[in-house]
């Protein structure tokens, strides 16, 4: 196998965003809540534009704004000014505090503040509700947007779980995933009869419905209520092989409440999907419904329909770890090629997990990179000659180079419709994957060739 | 419908005008009130707007990855050359570098990526905790630029040192280094500078065709299809006709102090302020070419007689529709008022995140009674202003197109990421074009504002 090239000092085309981003949006999923970032205002814009012109749904984060002589003298006036107006404006039930590269550097301790700014309002409104104030830290010269998504549900978990009642529901982890996907989780949880407390749940938060009016905080999320409770659920599972190598939010679940945990694969294709639905059918004593069966019949029947377009195509896929091990479980799984697995992140158990996906069908594992941007990616591709690009939409400016088609999954979709609907997990979204790339492929024959089949 | 005040914070009041209840008198230029969600970027945001056009230029933004990885290639500025300006670099600054500080990070990365691309010059942009760390940019800077014999100027845009105003006048520090470096032989008595375009979509070529049919020589297209050569030689230009006066005034006075270059303000929006700019500009070349004024005359008379008959139409259709319009800069505010008027259509709210007093002045003389004229915003107030207005069109940027979304409220995008050109005569019809899309779409007959009172 080839050896890494001595890494470039700089960054070109970052193939990560920054970590409390991936907070956002983490926090985003949660009912009633308000993300907000202890910094300056600039990075909360930012994620904004970047966030909304993904989903095409508003994106409000707050921040606390600060100037110069809050970057000089600390920024707790600001914070708590900043808490203050949104419990205002906004009437949240929570409150999800990230903090930037700038307040970690000048050092604001934002537990402490957080503790005496709940004191100050216990003690001005004590008759009212004052909502729930989560804080995270999330310094960006550490870890990517999924560390601090993660670390964002994990703070939620810490902060508010409990034991209240010992119930039948079953915590769910999905990580960073579609609407389309919380949704159809969601559908299969209730097939199995399993009540979820599915965290942090975007399927409605960034993906709603027209609206009569400008909600404030969009409607729907993971109920606090549940949360409080995770602690009384019969079992965690947690999706992402790379994620359960970490300190997660279901381990510390497990640790303090005994809620047994179970890390799967992101359930992408049908090996990682079967191990979804095998946790499930031990988790509720029962076999996977026959609606789901059905939809692995026709996915396996799919998969052979299909497999003479696919077969032995060399592709590259990219975009976040525990995203791109699925992607390549699936990929392996109808004869694509991976000739290149590659992640802006850097958990270090990147490799790992695509050896535990790809060795009982490839005698080589592909060609893992982690940490790499899209200078890198490029460089490395090039020599491969790559078919197919799977990613999301920062890659185009290569596919566009190598004149391949890209198929677009995950975050962000910024060059086309829907991304928020684009279908990756469980044997439906590989149903939907699988026509997708079949069919890009035969598109760009169709495109590339100058007969005009009609028919291919 | 009446404003939902509940939405309005007491600390805004005063930057909210609403024409005719009271004398006119607005509050701005003041730093974002923390929580409230401001639609507003940063210093860093600013500096990168103005200078991301100069395509053969090297932009390494240090600091933490995310305030790169948000303005990759983000802005419709075009080049006709390089585009060098399209990748996004970084010294993506680590937990390390953060406490030993980044020079020697931002050293190594400036010589790699200059000996990569080889640009003409270089822009170093510092990020908030870079002026936190306190690395000494204006050595590090000094040091490349001697070795690699390019200029390499350093950005002073820290995020917090205040919002995009702040941004563009570091840009401009920044510009102003270059000029004054070149040979100036050769260029015509009749020439320009042209200041505060940035070629998005295109359009700067449309301007400098005008130009260049009146017999005027274009010297440096300073923010829009720039090069760091015809910034060099900028100070040979008789004139600098500056639109978007916030992003690049401070250029224009700092060129007149030190080369004696007077400079005239221009707006190519609409049709009242494109003609009357060039008129401006023929006015001052009067003495030297007194064919200049018939040539322009001419030139607007031809232009008009194939936009009009075509603007019938939309004209007809869109006439007694509300628009509402929140900008960047209120310079384009005050063209899109004549714009929709032209249109047969009512301004019924404006505002803009960075305006001056003298700015809503101006936007408070040609609005009509009851218009809301407002500094700063956020999404609360305009979803609220929106509805109270019964607005049919909302002209804004992608932060702004959820809010007008939700609301079932048509949208136009008249920021740095359109497709369209919108400037100049056929920008007229283009923008028309644009907003008879959205208003009259059949979409809006089923959304809920629209059918609440119908269906029960
Ligand atoms: S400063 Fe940090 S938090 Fe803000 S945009 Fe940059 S990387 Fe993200
Ligand atoms: S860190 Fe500072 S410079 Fe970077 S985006 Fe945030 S406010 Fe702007």
């Amino acid at each position: 196998m080839k050896k890494s090239p001595a890494p470039y000092v700089s960054t070109t085309n970052a193939c990560k965003l920054c970590k409390p981003m991936g907070a956002c949006l983490a926090f985003r999923g949660i009912e009633g809540t308000v993300p907000f970032l202890h910094g300056s205002q600039g990075c909360a814009t930012y994620m904004r534009r970047y966030i909304i012109s993904h989903y095409r749904e508003p994106m409000d984060i707050a921040s606390s704004s600060l100037g110069e002589k809050h970057a000089v003298y600390g920024g707790e006036a600001n914070l708590k000014q900043g808490l203050q107006n949104v419990m205002a404006k906004y009437g949240a039930g929570l409150i999800g505090i990230a903090t930037t590269c700038l307040t970690e550097t000048i050092g604001d301790d934002v537990p402490m503040i957080v503790r005496a700014f709940r004191k100050e309002m216990g003690e001005a409104v004590r008759s009212e509700a004052i909502p729930s104030l989560v804080n995270v830290a999330t310094p960006s010269y550490s870890g990517t947007h999924m560390e601090g998504f993660q670390a964002a549900v994990r703070a939620v978990a810490d902060q508010l779980a409990d034991l209240r009642e010992r119930t039948e529901a079953v915590n769910l982890m999905p990580g960073f995933v579609s609407p389309a996907d919380l949704r159809y989780l969601k559908e299969i949880l209730q097939d199995f009869g399993l009540k979820g407390i599915i965290l942090p749940d975007l399927s409605e938060t960034l993906d709603g419905p027209a609206a009569q009016d400008y909600e404030k905080i969009p409607p729907g999320g993971t109920p606090i209520q549940q949360i409080r409770n995770m602690g009384g659920s019969r079992a965690t599972v947690e999706l992402g092989r790379t994620l359960s190598k970490s300190a997660t939010a279901g381990k510390l679940v497990e640790e303090r409440f005994g809620v047994p945990l179970h890390g799967v694969g992101m359930p992408i294709g049908l090996r990682e999907t079967d191990g979804f639905f095998q946790i499930l059918e031990e988790i509720r004593g029962v076999p996977t419904p026959e609606k789901h069966r059905a939809e692995r019949g026709r996915l396996i029947d799919a998969y052979v329909d299909g497999h003479k377009y696919v077969s032995e195509k060399r592709a590259v896929v990219y975009g976040e770890e525990d995203l791109v091990v699925g992607l390549t479980a699936f990929l392996v799984e109808i004869g694509i090629q991976p000739v290149l697995c590659a992640s802006g992140g850097r958990s270090g158990h990147f490799r790992e997990a695509i050896e535990e996906v790809t060795r009982d069908i490839l005698p080589l594992t592909p060609l893992v990179r982690e940490g790499v941007d899209f200078y890198e990616l490029a460089e490395e591709a090039e020599t491969l000659s790559p078919e197919l690009l799977v990613g999301h939409s920062k890659g185009y400016h290569l596919a566009k180079r190598w004149n391949i088609p890209l198929v677009r999954v995950g975050f962000p979709i910024h060059d086309r419709f829907g991304g928020q609907r684009i279908l990756h997990l469980g044997y439906r979204g590989a149903q939907h994957l699988l026509d997708r790339i079949v069919n890009a492929l035969i598109e760009k024959k169709q495109a590339d060739s100058p007969v005009g089949y009609g028919y291919i | 419908m009446n404003t939902d005040h509940s939405v309005i914070f007491q600390e805004r009041k005063d930057q909210i005008h609403r024409k005719g209840e009271e004398p006119f008198e607005i509050s701005c230029n003041k730093e974002s009130l923390a929580g409230a969600v401001s639609q507003r970027a940063c210093v860093f945001c600013g500096s990168r707007v103005v200078l991301y056009p100069i395509a053969d230029a090297l932009h390494l933004v240090h600091g933490p990855i995310g305030c790169a990885a948000y303005t990759w290639d983000i802005r419709g500025a075009l080049s006709s050359g390089p585009e060098l300006h399209r990748l996004s670099f970084s010294t993506d600054l680590q937990e390390k570098d953060v406490i030993f500080g980044g020079e020697e990070k931002l050293t190594r990365a400036l010589v790699e990526l200059i000996d990569r691309h080889s640009p003409n010059a270089a822009f170093v942009y510092s990020t908030c905790i870079v002026g936190i760390i306190g690395d000494d940019l204006e050595s590090v800077c000094k040091r490349v630029s001697g070795e690699k014999g390019i200029p390499v100027i350093p950005v002073q845009s820290e995020g917090f040192k205040g919002n995009k105003r702040e941004g563009y006048h570091a840009a401009c520090n920044a510009m102003f280094r270059l000029i004054g470096t070149g040979d100036t032989t050769g260029i015509s008595p009749l020439s320009v500078n042209i200041l505060g375009d940035f070629n998005l979509a295109g359009e700067i070529w449309i301007i400098q065709e005008y130009y260049r049919r009146m017999g005027i020589e274009t010297v440096a297209n300073v923010t829009g299809d720039g090069r760091v050569d015809d910034l060099r030689r900028a100070h040979g230009a008789a004139l600098n006709v500056v639109q978007c006066s916030g992003a690049t005034m401070d250029l224009a006075k700092m060129m007149q102090e030190a080369f004696g270059i007077p400079f005239q303000r221009v707006s190519y929006f609409g049709v009242e302020d494109m003609a009357e700019s060039l008129y401006a500009v023929a006015r001052f070349f009067g003495d030297r070419d007194p064919g200049i004024m018939a040539r322009t005359q001419a030139l607007v008379k031809e232009e008009l007689s194939i936009l009009y008959p075509q603007l019938q139409k939309y004209r007809k259709a869109l006439s007694g529709k509300k628009a509402a319009i929140y900008v960047g800069g209120a310079f384009k505010a005050f063209s899109l008022v004549k714009a929709f008027r032209l249109l047969g259509m009512q301004v019924v709210l404006v505002g803009s995140q960075t305006g001056t007093e003298e700015d809503y002045q101006e936007l408070h003389e040609i609005t009509d009674d009851g218009t809301i004229i407002v500094d700063d915003s956020n999404p609360l107030e305009l979803s609220s202003f929106l509805k109270e207005k019964d607005v049919d069109v909302f002209v804004g940027g992608v932060k702004e197109r959820p809010i007008a979304y939700k609301l079932g409220v048509g949208f136009c995008d008249h920021n740095h990421e359109r497709k369209e050109p919108l400037e100049g005569f056929i920008g007229m019809l283009n923008f028309a074009k644009e907003i008879h899309a959205s208003v009259v779409s059949p979409v809006w007959r089923f959304v809920p504002r629209k059918t609440a009172g119908r269906r029960g």
